[in-house]
């Protein structure tokens, strides 16, 4: 057994080593904010089509609505997921997440590991798939989705999905009781840093701005925005009259409605956005997605043969 | 005799669906196999979080050979007969039989069908069984069509006796069926090859796995149990989350640890709550203090450590939750001490009840004019029951609330106290909701009746008010539910309550709300100016209600052994919508009818009623009055009169008291007297006077016996 990881970057170096030496192409994060690592494109789009697939990355998100000015011990408004897709998904799955909890210091010998029922849905995504929470010693510490749906389309082959939540993991296998006590790079290092002093001021920074000063106008109008410019996107034929190629946009119009999904989530931060009208925003952006996977599945990486 | 042990091994089945997964398996097996002509001694069925198991004892080796036997047409019918029976049958001319047959010879079509082997059998049943699992939600994986609970990995399957275990030959999308299995997923390792059922459940067990659900629950009660009481503590019962841990483990290893000293202060349902929703926890009381001070949570694994870095890790969690639930705590109380549960409650303004009757704060201001109403009438003071009803739904804008929402009400008891409401306003603030089902606990304190009641009736006046009543299987509004705690309320506190009346205030209360919210469709919005109008529609509903109310009242008394006929016959009675009264008359005809002189007497009402009605009918008259003892001819005539008298000086009495039982077996009574006349008396007699006073004297039996309870409706 490897000595136990001392810093929140070497839980991340681990988890990337360990599954690129299972096979998988290690992306980087996604250039853009979203809520969840889901939202990329190499888990969102690459689970459609019957191209086979395995990437894994960290996915730095944004949850505006759990920002808590840095304070609360668990919650942040920015944080990381490491997120795996395999397609089809192997029949060893859950033996290879199991090995990649050894590899970063949970002993299955020594720990309570539990896979407890936990169906996955997005509903912005127009998603679900059926798998578990990941339980170790009573603490969530994945999510393993057998991916059914997305974007309305059935999953075939079905991939296998592993979320990871790194700073709860982090902080549990580091034995850290407040997240911004965490080190993110080795304590022995000549200039330690913690998960503090590198994010407890823009936590700050964000919860102020997510709550209070974000302006609700300028959000409404480029949440139109990003929805026009992705059914635009979509409404364009798929020979490009310059090139005379078959170019259908599927990526730029999925930016689009990644743009629109984390809109509504400032939105929603800021307070303006009623009950009633929550389902209706939801409805709009899951249409986006929606039609993003109608687009994907008509080019090559989606499966689309001339 | 041979045994049939099936075996379907998957990847982690959620515990709630397990239990019946295997029953589905048991009966989808068995009908199979029965179906196909095999027979069985006995099934068992089993789940685990990684397995459904099916073993059948005593199953027969093959199906029995069958023979199916067809009569064709007569061997000298036209071709065209002969060949269409060839058709049919799908035979040639030479293999039918000719038989000799009343009319002559015959054809006979026979089909001999050759008896199965178990094996072919089994492998057909069973993949049809895999294949059609009624799993609540099912999944594909992989590049499969296959569709399972999770990911199924392997099939055992084999059929053993004296000889030996033999593999049923079958394979399912590629995965072949064997004779092998797997133990514990982290204690036990390879595969484990067995040869029946004893040697199935023996060899699981030494790879760490207790096949029987019903075992593990026991083993995680009895450790468990044992845990606590060594330490003088005691483990807080809790049948449901026993059976969804046992759902959770193959190996149940029980371990116990204290909660933080920090969070002892917490109430103990949040203790409670907050442990077994989010953590799977069971509770540890202090049976002298009545404190949650530990917890109970089971492992899936046996470590060297003896399970101490299993519980630390629990623990840990256990703090961060607690420490969420004792911010809410502390925060709530703060709130409540700084504004007043009023002030917490103010929210609710913005939270829409129904969108067709308004906010929350509406209802709550419905309630409370309601809840005042009642008061008297259950012995509360009308002050007490209207600051109750004001402040029992605060706490549904609570954080601790938001958080367990199964915590409704009772942290209002303790958001209540705190804030300094006292007389019973906390303990109505708990209860209000009650009773939640037919053996949920009825509140008895006044106060708490008084506001249970108001919320109740305004739920049903609400929505009778915009016609939203519960029609066959559906109830979303849980209105029956609400109409049976109205009843029990009533009934099990003896509340003098007349429904009908108090529930026209509520319906137009509810109706001003409708109108308020625009719910009325443009053709049909009502001038509520209009009082007389209004009153009227208020009634037409509230005896809806009233009716509802009856029926919901008959389902809950006939569990009660009162007939439905009896109920009938006391709400055909005025005072029908008192429903304390009411049954108090029922149960008091429904004893009298069961007694020698009361079933008779009901046999003599009706044939006195009888012979009355069709006089009345051929005479066009009604006899009502002018009885006279002078006319009576006969001692049993004579004795009648004087029965009657007596029967009457003490129905009239009791009846005024509303001493039901007095009253009626003062009419039992009647019962000999009444047999001696109709054995002794022709009523109708040629001589018209002696037949109109005779007639005049049933007429006075009926009108006494009527004044009880509608007799005509007694069936029988």
């Amino acid at each position: 057994m490897t000595d136990a990881p001392k810093s929140f970057q070497e839980i991340i170096l681990r988890l990337q080593s360990y599954w690129a030496g299972q096979g998988c192409a290690v992306l980087q994060p996604y250039d853009m904010e979203v809520g969840a690592g889901t939202f990329h494109p190499a888990t969102t789009l690459r689970s459609l089509g019957s191209t086979p697939w395995a990437a894994a990355y960290v996915q730095p998100s944004r949850r505006p609505t759990d920002g808590r000015y840095g304070e609360n011990p668990n919650r942040l408004q920015h944080y990381y997921q490491y997120q795996v897709l395999i397609k089809p998904s192997p029949p060893d799955l859950q033996d290879l997440y199991l090995g990649s909890l050894k590899a970063i210091g949970i002993d299955a010998s020594l720990h309570d590991i539990r896979f407890v029922e936990d169906d996955w849905e997005s509903p912005t995504l127009g998603a679900w798939g059926l798998g578990w929470e990941v339980w170790c010693d009573g603490m969530e510490v994945s999510q393993f989705t057998y991916f059914q749906q997305v974007g309305g389309h059935d999953c075939a082959p079905v991939s296998g999905e592993l979320t990871y939540g790194l700073e709860r993991l982090a902080m549990y296998v580091l034995g850290v009781d407040h997240v911004m006590d965490m080190p993110f790079n080795d304590p022995a290092a000549p200039i330690p840093l913690s998960y503090g002093d590198i994010f407890r001021q823009t936590e700050e920074e964000y919860s102020r701005w997510n709550f209070d000063v974000a302006d609700t106008d300028t959000l409404l109008q480029h949440f139109r925005d990003a929805e026009t410019e992705c059914q635009r996107i979509l409404a364009q034929p798929a020979e490009d009259p310059k090139t005379g190629k078959r170019i259908v946009m599927a990526h730029p119009a999925y930016d689009q409605c990644i743009k629109a999904s984390h809109l509504f989530n400032l939105l929603d931060a800021r307070g303006v956005i009623s009950v009633t009208e929550r389902q209706a925003y939801i409805g709009r952006v899951r249409a986006l997605a929606k039609q993003c996977a109608d687009a994907f599945v008509q080019t090559a990486a989606g499966g689309w043969a001339a | 005799m041979p045994d049939l042990l099936i075996e379907l091994f998957s990847e982690e089945i959620p515990a709630r669906m397990q239990a019946r997964a295997a029953e589905d398996l048991k009966k989808l097996v068995t009908d199979g196999l029965v179906g196909a002509g095999l027979t069985y001694a006995s099934a068992g069925a089993f789940a685990t979080p990684r397995r459904l198991a099916l073993h059948l004892e005593g199953l027969t080796p093959e199906s029995r050979a069958t023979r199916e036997e067809r009569k064709g047409p007569s061997t000298s019918a036209p071709e065209q007969a002969v060949q269409g029976f060839l058709r049919s049958t799908g035979l040639t001319l030479e293999q039918l039989e000719i038989r000799d047959d009343k009319k002559g010879q015959v054809y006979f079509a026979v089909f001999d069908k050759p008896g199965r082997k178990a094996s072919e059998i089994i492998a057909e049943v069973l993949e049809t069984t895999i294949r059609s699992f009624p799993w609540p939600k099912s999944m594909r994986w992989g590049t499969g069509a296959l569709k399972w609970v999770r990911p199924l990995h392997s099939i055992l399957c084999i059929l053993s006796d004296e000889a030996g275990a033999q593999v049923v030959p079958l394979t399912i999308d590629g995965i072949a069926a064997g004779d092998t299995t797997r133990g514990h997923r982290f204690l036990s390792k390879g595969s484990i090859k067995v040869t029946g059922f004893d040697d199935y459940a023996a060899k699981l067990k030494r790879a760490h796995v207790i096949l029987d659900a019903a075992e593990r629950a026991n083993h995680i009660w009895h450790d468990a149990t044992n845990m606590a009481f060594a330490q003088g503590l005691e483990l807080v019962e809790d049948t449901a989350l026993l059976a969804e841990v046992a759902g959770l483990v193959e190996w149940p290893v029980v371990l116990m640890g204290a909660i933080g000293a920090d969070f002892l202060s917490l109430p103990p349902e949040v203790l409670q709550t907050s442990m077994r929703e989010h953590q799977k926890f069971f509770s540890v009381k202090n049976t002298k203090s009545g404190r949650i001070e530990k917890f109970v949570t089971v492992a899936n694994t046996e470590t060297a450590d003896h399970g101490a870095t299993i519980l630390a890790g629990n623990q840990k969690v256990l703090s961060a939750r607690l420490s969420d639930a004792k911010f809410f705590w502390e925060n709530d109380l703060r709130t409540v001490k700084s504004i007043g549960l009023e002030g917490m409650a103010k929210p609710l303004e913005q939270v829409t009840f129904h969108n067709k009757l308004g906010s929350q704060a509406e209802r709550i201001k419905r309630i409370e004019a309601l809840a005042r109403e009642i008061a008297p009438l259950v012995g509360a003071k009308p002050d007490l029951a209207a600051e109750a009803a004001r402040v029992a739904k605060a706490d549904l804008t609570s954080q601790m609330v938001g958080e367990f929402p199964e915590l409704q009400g009772v942290m209002g008891k303790y958001y209540a106290e705190a804030a300094g409401h006292d007389d019973g306003v906390p303990q109505a603030c708990a209860e209000h909701y009650s009773p939640l089902g037919p053996s949920d606990a009825v509140p008895t304190h006044p106060v708490s009746v008084a506001v249970a009641l108001a919320d109740k009736i305004d739920t049903l006046t609400g929505f009778w008010a915009i016609d939203e009543k519960p029609t066959g299987s559906k109830d979303p509004f849980a209105l029956r539910r609400a109409a049976l705690g109205v009843i029990r309320l009533v009934l099990e506190n003896g509340t003098r309550l007349q429904i009908g009346s108090i529930s026209l205030k509520p319906i137009w209360a509810n109706r001003a709300a409708m109108f308020k919210a625009g719910a009325f469709p443009e053709d049909a919005v009502p001038d509520l100016s209009n009082k007389e109008i209004e009153q009227r529609c208020a009634i037409v509903l509230a005896n809806d209600l009233l009716a509802f109310l009856h029926d919901r009242l008959k389902v809950y008394l006939r569990d009660r052994g009162i007939r439905h006929d009896v109920i009938d016959a006391c709400i055909a009675m005025e005072g029908n919508d008192d429903l304390t009264l009411l049954v108090k008359r029922a149960e008091a005809l429904s004893e009298t009818l069961k007694t020698d002189d009361g079933n008779n007497l009901l046999q003599g009402f009706k044939r006195a009623n009888n012979i009355l009605t069709q006089a009345e009918d051929k005479d066009g008259v009604e006899y009502s009055f002018g009885a006279d003892v002078k006319f009576a001819e006969t001692d049993q005539e004579k004795s009648l009169f004087a029965a009657l008298d007596a029967a009457e000086a003490k129905i009239t009495p009791a009846m005024k008291s509303e001493d039901f039982a007095a009253a009626m077996s003062a009419m039992a009574a009647l019962r000999a007297p009444l047999d001696a006349f109709f054995d002794a008396v022709q009523v109708n007699t040629d001589n018209q006077i002696l037949r109109r006073n005779r007639l005049n004297l049933l007429s006075r039996i009926r009108t006494l016996c009527l004044s009880t309870a509608d007799l005509t409706k007694i069936e029988g």
